[in-house]
């Protein structure tokens, strides 16, 4: 998926969010929102699973719980729909106390997506999509006509609905489950661990395939997960819990990243919490050097003119397309004798974590930032990255009091 | 021919007869157990506690051999089809209860934390979701419950010629005939490999949905669960 369109499709959550909404007045700051307030969960054998919680998930955007395994992520997903009742505190939707609705009508209200899918093994793929407008009695006709759309939005081939769950891949199956908890089009979805068990491929492409559909159709979501690098990937907002079932801290990923807010949060980030909040920083405003970019017909002595003795510039094809390295001193012209640039970077597109990785690569220690189309803007070093890290890092300090940004800065 | 297949006439019964009237003898009582287990299988998965104490009692019952039964029985319902019917319901359950709890039990966790998630409620959970995944386990029972009871009705011919095909048995001792004893016992074992055969091909017309590999582990499943049969 190109980033551009990604970054398109946030902004149009975003101007969703800012907009009025139509229809039902629903009193200001209670916007489909579910609200989490002063909750606790104590289980039968005295376990303390969630400890005075408190968290307000907005409407059109991930929340996702994170945390050490058996912190209390399950038991709080699991009490938003009532499958587990809170010892203590209240859980509001929109303003209304979850417990004020029948419960099989709110369940029926809320997608719910577990790892390893929990499909219905003895009904077609397609039958297991329809299930929850079935429930709510759509007629079987209406019902597997959503599940059809359902396929296809969520990435499936039409020609899988006769099969059953055993036909289909572990991928395939979580994609399944994401599209039954999508079919009655609940404004809330809940997700449990719904990637952790499929190979991290896959699990990176439903993860893509998550954010587009949440492009297009702007769920509050709530995203159960134990692995802090899916958390940031999909997250627009992390909550950290700690084992007690206690909230570490709640805030935007890059935040996470750049000011955890104790020793435990900084150590569930792991060591390399720096490099990964380079994702979050954009190549917009790196300086490319184009100085190094040659056409493969230029003139070998304004090469050696241009370029100082010694330093290796990159050759590209008349596209602009970049071909390899040479140095200007001993090239003779022959493609083929060329060094290979290795993986290039999107300017705008990709984030200041990829232009370094890139740069790192690099046989010549120069990252080459290419456009859409792939031809050449320049190149930068990693000296260059540092100071456009810097300068971002500045720059967002200074812009600190603002809202977290809505829009990642690609991959 | 050859004395195989006529039939003396005090049995009351061409050899046709005698068959429909051991397979009614055989079928009816599973299917009553059937019918039992599903319900009472469903109570022992609800409720823990009564699954052991079941499962005690109907063992108990299973070692009571049938002649016994017959005994206690004339008294209520004399020498009727229904006497020896009544005995082959009971062992029928002892196979049948297990194989409904397990066959309920065997619904994945998430699967039915995926049906509770959805709001579907508890009866429609046990007859959409839990019901339907247990058709194997409960199929494989099936298999062993109808065998063993087509082979037992034979004993019903102690009592007053209610064993079905089970009373050539006899008339072939009271005449000297050894052949009536041979198409007896042909019969029976040609019977219950039949009725064996319908009910797999049942059970593959119920589940679609099985992986090949697990109808091959299904048939291993009811190799084990055919093993301690026997007892008589
Ligand atoms: N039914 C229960 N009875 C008693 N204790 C329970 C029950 N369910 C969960 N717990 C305990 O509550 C705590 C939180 O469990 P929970 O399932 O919410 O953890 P989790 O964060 O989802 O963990 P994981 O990442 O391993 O899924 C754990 O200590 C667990 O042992
Ligand atoms: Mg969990």
């Amino acid at each position: 998926m190109a980033g551009i369109e990604r970054r398109l499709i946030r902004l149009r959550t975003l101007v969703h969010v800012i907009a009025p909404r139509a229809g039902k007045a629903v009193p200001e700051g209670f916007r489909r929102l579910i609200a989490i307030e002063d909750v606790s969960k104590r289980y039968a054998d005295g376990t303390v699973a969630v400890d005075r919680l408190s968290l307000q998930i907005p409407d059109r955007s991930i929340t996702v719980l994170v945390g050490p395994s058996g912190c209390g992520k399950t038991t709080t997903l699991r009490m938003i729909n009532r499958m587990i009742e809170p010892s203590s505190g209240t859980i509001r939707v929109d303003g209304e106390d979850v417990r004020a609705r029948p419960v099989n009508t709110l369940r029926r209200s809320m997608g719910y997506v577990i790892q390893n899918a929990g499909l219905f093994q003895h009904r077609t793929i397609l039958d297991n999509i329809a299930t929850v407008p079935r429930l709510l009695g759509w007629s079987r006709q209406r019902a597997r006509e959503r599940a059809a759309e359902l396929m296809e939005r969520v990435g499936l081939d039409p020609a899988m609905a006769r099969r059953y769950p055993y036909q289909l891949s572990g991928g395939q199956q979580q994609r399944v489950g994401v599209a039954r908890a999508l079919a009655a089009d609940p404004p809330i979805l809940l997700m449990d661990e719904p990637f952790s068990a499929v190979d991290p491929v896959v699990r990176r492409g439903l993860q893509e395939e998550l954010l587009r559909i949440q492009g297009e159709l702007g769920k509050a979501i709530v995203f159960v997960t134990h692995d802090m690098d899916e958390a940031i990937t999909v997250g627009d907002r992390i909550a950290v819990l700690r084992t007690g079932g206690r909230l570490a801290q709640f805030a935007a990923p890059d935040e996470i990243l750049s000011s955890p807010a104790d020793p435990f949060v900084e150590e569930f980030l792991g060591s390399d919490r720096g490099i990964r909040g380079l994702s979050f920083l954009s190549t917009r405003d790196l300086e490319l050097d184009r100085s190094r970019v040659f056409s493969v017909g230029s003139d070998l002595r304004e090469i050696s003119g241009r370029a100082p003795e010694g330093v290796p510039v990159l050759v590209t094809d008349a596209d602009g397309r970049p071909l390899g390295w040479a140095d200007p001193g001993s090239w003779d012209g022959d493609v083929e004798a060329l060094e290979p640039h290795g993986p290039v970077f999107e300017v705008g597109r990709d984030s200041l974590r990829v232009a370094l990785d890139r740069a790192v690569l690099s046989p010549t220690g120069q990252a080459v930032g290419v456009d859409g189309s792939g031809k050449v803007l320049g190149v930068a070093g990693q000296e260059t990255v540092a100071a456009a890290i810097r300068s971002a890092r500045r720059r967002r300090a200074a812009d600190a009091p603002q809202e977290a940004p809505a829009v990642k800065a690609g991959r | 021919m050859n004395g195989f297949f006529d039939i003396p006439s005090d049995l009351q019964h061409s050899y046709g007869g005698l068959i429909a009237v051991h397979m009614q003898e055989a079928l009816f009582p599973v299917l009553a157990g059937l019918l039992l287990a599903l319900p009472v299988g469903l109570l022992c998965v609800h409720y823990g506690w009564l699954y052991a104490p079941l499962l005690w009692t109907s063992t108990v019952l299973y070692a009571i051999p049938s002649i016994a039964f017959f005994v206690v029985l004339i008294d209520y319902t004399g020498l009727t089809q229904l006497t020896v019917m009544i005995p082959l319901c009971l062992y029928s359950l002892v196979v049948l209860v297990p194989a409904v709890v397990d066959g309920i039990r065997s619904v994945p966790e998430e699967t039915n934390a995926a049906a509770t998630a959805m709001g579907i409620g508890l009866a429609r959970r046990y007859f959409q979701v839990q019901l339907p995944i247990a058709v194997p386990a409960i199929m494989a029972g099936l298999r062993v419950a109808t065998a063993s009871s087509i082979s037992l009705v034979s004993v019903g011919a102690l009592i007053g010629n209610q064993g079905g095909l089970g009373n050539l048995l006899t008339t072939a001792q009271l005449y000297g005939r050894p052949r009536l004893a041979v198409t007896s016992v042909v019969t029976t074992a040609v019977l219950a490999i039949v009725i064996d055969a319908l009910l797999v091909l049942l059970r593959r017309v119920l589940t679609p949905w099985q992986p090949p590999s697990g109808r091959a582990a299904g048939r291993s499943a009811d190799v084990a669960a055919r093993t301690p049969e026997g007892v008589s």
